[in-house]
């Protein structure tokens, strides 16, 4: 009814009905709405859609960026999700109300997704063969505008996605000046790229100004809700705490989604990790030939002294599954972070899962177990980056840490990372002198009743420090032992070292509604869309308490918090709900009150879909 | 003439005089042969790999390495299990089968100052360890990596490796359908810089070749034909004692000359040719038959290639070419090993990480 004349009509051969009815200009929504970018990847979308969410960010608006994209480099389609949201909800959306649209192979499908009373921008050239009256329709000439305002044909691709990003500018009155300080962050601080970018953003705002009338609701306005915070995404944030934690060794092979985590090692290593005097790297790090190799460079450094590190994802773990299992066994310090992506086998190598918990937890044959790190956002990332070398020299064994594709690719806001608040724990190592003065160094005695024995470097140069280490059995002096009293004596000891490793690993996050019956226990990334569906659960009058699990193996805490709900509904992202199995391992006698609230589609879940899985059951399965 | 530390490789064309013997039988660091003692063997009697490990003890004591120095590392199998044989005042690992080179890299990296010792299988190495095999040589560790060469699995009692001739016979594992891997051949395409074959009995050879490998720049392969007594020794085996003493053939004689030592050298000029080792060493090559030239790669491919395929049994320093840099020379590690380095100089100032924070506000 009131398209305005200036808007141009979607293309002629789309057939416009005539009839078509406009929703008319309602009340503003301000900063509560999320937005699709719909384009081809490896078109260079992703600087837009980064200084997109920075801008946001830098206008004190919280904000969520999720990339869903393919396992292809160049031509399909890919989506980026931004989610604006002035309560700081920071969970994927079901629903779309922005959705930009500049790839004609997925324009059906994302005309469609956008949500009633909504908004569809998209390239004029897209050639969509229906209109729907219910939203509101902006084409821009995408083509027209980078030509005019690039005139090197091999970047014209690239800073055409630029164009939306004025448009947007326009519509929805983000400050072009927040898109150039994001920009000058994204290109850190090259001039060229950024004046050719900016010079396109501004000709596209200028454009749309002239050009298009705004009839939608929709647009931003500044906030104070993200000062001082920093936007990042977890594999950074894991690398950086990984240098702060002093990581000497590294050993990695390039997989999705874990290739960025050494990606940013290779970046800031070498700014911070320079002896000042020498000029040379305090540490190394490897290519290896494959995930197995990986995991044995990394055993050959922990088991030397270095504080050794691998990252890796599913595919990989599977590879290291020997040597994990030999690092229980000879008891062997190492960080391996595995950054989940549905499996099995290649599965959706770009999508995200939580799938690998019980697999990680005990990779290795015959009796091997982890202790598992379950980082819940960016912040965790770092601290567990550097506490994992802690844990792993203190208990001498493999510690892993489970974060996944939406973790570590994704841009999360999160207060400044907080330095190391304690000084490196390097374990108990002998030295020559102690070793000397010591009666007889026994290399697996369990001198302190927690099971963790001394251990010894290679390069001690006492005559009595070495030792033979081996998968093979073996007696407290580390010598070869088939005796089946040895055997059972070593993973008598290996469970009391299990025991403390309970009592050293994080504690869950708990939050106790007093009158709550309901209890969810969540682990990893699922975190904000838990946050969120307690809300709309308790607009719908279900009160719960929440127990964010940081690590396997749980304590005493998941225990109590068991026993004072009599409903615990475990949410995670996976095919059959793996830490419900867990945890009802873990409690037996409450096994019964454990419901598993599991979802794998590849795309992070939302807070709508728990609290109405949780919903579903609260009114119609409410006894057992 | 030569001093104490040089010795021969046997009788023919000994370029050194032997060692005289030392009131208390302590070498240069005052230690005695039973400091380099291991563990009683557990193989097999006759067993080529306990005499491979007695080489590695004389070796180690001749040049005078510090046991405490000497890092031991293994993959799986009856060879591997050997460094319990032998070096007890030396850390080891024994890793997991074939992955014996990952584990050095990184124990060896943590670790720069340390001397590397890998013993490995043909099994370890040739088969399920093959693609590690050709990557740490292709990265140039620092190490010396033997290869107790048998042509079966010894400790699964019996099944062909890859390295077994074609078409040989063995009781249970019947006839072997497919053409062994030359190992040195290989190494050598894999970028080895020392590459040399010899016979668990011509220990005079193994010793020389170890105390040379020793001062190798980066990794140092030997394959040693060490006989399977119990499954692989019948005559007509070419991993079998006899074959080895009636087939072997030095492509070359040789002194090792360690670096701290005064050298003088008696030879006919032309006859021999030096080679001046990573530690400042020096390895003597006196030419058997003045054909086969180490330092040249296509000379020692195609030897290699010319004794596959006539079944010649080649001993001696194949390859040698210490001109590319160690892994770690190439990752710049400073003088105090990455394992040593304190806690000042492995976490950043708090500042360089609030620089950081702000910038991503
Ligand atoms: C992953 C794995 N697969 C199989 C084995 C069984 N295994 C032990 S030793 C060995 C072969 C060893 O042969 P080789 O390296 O030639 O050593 P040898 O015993 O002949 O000295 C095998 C297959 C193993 N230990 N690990
Ligand atoms: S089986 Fe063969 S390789 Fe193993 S110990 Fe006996 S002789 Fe040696
Ligand atoms: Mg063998």
């Amino acid at each position: 009814m009131l398209r305005d004349v200036t808007t141009p009509l979607p293309p002629k051969e789309i057939g416009v009905n005539p009839q078509a009815s406009v929703p008319t200009m309602s009340e503003p929504i301000v900063n509560d709405f999320s937005i699709m970018v719909a384009t081809k990847n490896g078109s260079g979308s992703q600087t837009a859609n980064l200084a997109l969410l920075r801008a946001l960010f830098k206008m004190g608006i919280p904000v969520s960026g999720k990339n869903v994209f393919p396992s292809n480099i160049q031509g399909r389609p890919t989506w980026y999700f931004i989610r604006v949201s002035k309560d700081g909800y920071i969970a994927r959306r079901d629903t779309t109300e922005i959705v930009v649209s500049l790839n004609p192979e997925s324009a059906l499908e994302d005309h469609a997704a956008v949500a009633p009373g909504g908004v569809f921008i998209y390239a004029d050239d897209i050639g969509l063969p229906i209109q729907r009256n219910d939203i509101h329709y902006y084409a821009i000439p995408v083509k027209e505008l980078a030509r005019a305002h690039e005139s090197d044909p091999k970047l014209r691709t690239y800073v055409a996605n630029m164009v939306y990003v004025g448009a947007l500018c326009y519509l929805l009155g983000i400050d072009v000046d927040e898109v150039e300080a994001a920009l000058k962050y994204h290109f850190k601080g090259k001039p060229k790229p950024v004046e050719s970018n900016m010079r396109v953003v501004r000709a596209a705002l200028a454009w749309a100004s002239e050009h298009l009338i705004k009839t939608d609701p929709y647009r931003v306005e500044r906030m104070d809700k993200t000062k001082g915070l920093i936007l990042i995404d977890g594999n950074t944030a894991a690398a950086l705490g990984a240098i702060y934690g002093g990581v000497t060794f590294v050993a990695w092979y390039p997989i999705t989604p874990a290739t960025s985590l050494a990606d940013a090692l290779y970046q800031y290593l070498p700014k911070l990790r320079l002896d000042p005097e020498t000029k040379r790297p305090t540490y190394a790090i490897v290519q290896a030939e494959d995930e197995l190799a990986a995991l044995g460079m990394v055993m050959g450094a922990g088991w030397a002294g270095a504080r050794a590190m691998t990252s890796t994802s599913g595919p990989g773990i599977s590879l290291m599954a020997e040597f994990a299992g030999l690092g229980f066994f000879a008891e062997i310090p190492a960080v391996i972070w595995d950054v989940q992506r549905v499996g099995p086998a290649t599965g959706l190598p770009t999508r995200t899962s939580q799938g690998d918990i019980l697999k990680v937890h005990y990779l290795g044959h015959g009796d091997a177990k982890h202790p598992v790190l379950l980082p819940g956002n960016v912040a965790e990332c770092f601290e567990f980056g550097w506490r994992a070398f802690d844990l792993a020299e203190r208990l001498q064994t493999p510690i892993f840490v489970l974060s996944d594709l939406d973790l570590g690719m994704n841009q999360w806001m999160s207060p400044p990372f907080e330095y190391p608040d304690q000084p490196m724990d390097r374990g108990k190592v002998l030295t020559e002198e102690q070793v000397n003065a010591s009666k007889g160094f026994a290399r697996y005695k369990d001198v302190d009743g927690d099971g963790i024995g001394w251990r010894t470097l290679p390069g001690n140069q006492s005559p009595f420090a070495a030792y033979f280490t081996r998968g093979s059995g073996h007696n407290e002096r580390a010598l070869l032992s088939e005796r089946p009293e040895d055997w059972e004596n070593n993973m008598l000891r290996l469970q009391r070292k299990f025991e403390t490793a309970r009592k050293l690993m994080p504690r869950p996050v708990v939050e106790l509604d007093p009158e709550a019956e309901v209890g969810i226990i969540g682990f990893g990334s699922t975190d904000p869309a838990i946050q969120e569906a307690r809300d709309l659960l308790r607009q719908q009058g279900v009160l719960t308490s929440y127990l964010r699990l940081r690590a396997l193996p749980m304590n005493e805490d998941t225990t109590l918090f068991l026993a004072a709900h009599k409903r615990i509904y475990v949410v995670e992202v996976n095919a059959e709900g793996q830490l419900a199995q867990l945890v009802q391992l873990h409690a037996p006698h409450d096994a019964a009150k454990v419901r598993s609230i599991h979802k794998l589609d590849g795309l992070p879940l939302s807070a709508r879909w728990i609290s109405e899985a949780i919903l579903y059951q609260e009114t119609y399965k409410r006894e057992g | 003439m030569a001093t104490a530390t040089i010795t021969t490789n046997g009788g023919n064309g000994a370029t050194t005089k032997p060692a005289p013997v030392r009131a208390a039988a302590l070498n240069s660091i005052g230690l005695s042969k039973l400091d380099y003692k291991g563990l009683e063997s557990t193989l097999c009697n006759g067993c080529g790999h306990d005499s491979i490990s007695s080489q590695i003890i004389t070796a180690c004591y001749e040049l005078g390495l510090k046991p405490e120095n000497i890092v031991k590392f293994s993959g799986i199998g009856c060879s591997s299990k050997s460094p319990a044989y032998f070096l007890s005042r030396s850390f080891g690992f024994n890793a997991l089968h074939g992955r014996m080179p990952s584990v050095a890299q990184g124990a060896l990296l943590a670790n720069h100052k340390l001397i590397g010792l890998g013993v490995s299988g043909d099994g370890d190495t040739g088969s399920i360890g093959i693609g590690q095999f050709l990557h740490v040589i292709r990265r140039n560790l620092r190490m010396v990596y033997i290869i107790e060469n048998n042509g079966v699995y010894g400790l699964t009692k019996g099944q062909f490796s890859a390295t077994a001739d074609l078409g040989q016979e063995l009781k249970h594992a019947g006839v072997n359908e497919f053409p062994p891997l030359d190992l040195c051949h290989l190494a050598i395409v894999a970028g080895a810089g020392f590459v040399a074959r010899s016979f668990a009995g011509d220990p005079k050879q193994v010793v020389e070749l170890l105390k040379a490998a020793f001062s190798f720049r980066g990794t140092a392969v030997i394959d040693i034909i060490s006989p399977c007594v119990t499954f692989n020794n019948h005559e007509d085996s070419t991993k079998s004692y006899s074959w080895g003493k009636s087939h072997d053939e030095r492509i070359n004689d040789f002194g090792f000359i360690m670096a701290q030592e005064e050298i003088r050298v008696e030879y006919e000029p032309g006859e021999v040719k030096e080679v001046e080792m990573f530690d400042g060493s020096k390895i003597v090559l006196k030419k058997l038959d003045g054909s086969h030239d180490p330092t040249d790669k296509e000379a020692a491919l195609r030897l290699l290639m010319e004794a596959h395929d006539k079944q010649l049994f080649i001993t001696g320093l194949i390859y040698i070419n210490g001109e590319r840099p160690n892994l770690a020379e190439t990752f710049r590690l400073g003088d105090t090993p990455l394992a040593y380095l304190p806690e000042s100089k492995l976490r950043p100032p708090r500042e360089s990480l609030e620089g950081i924070m702000r910038a991503m506000m």
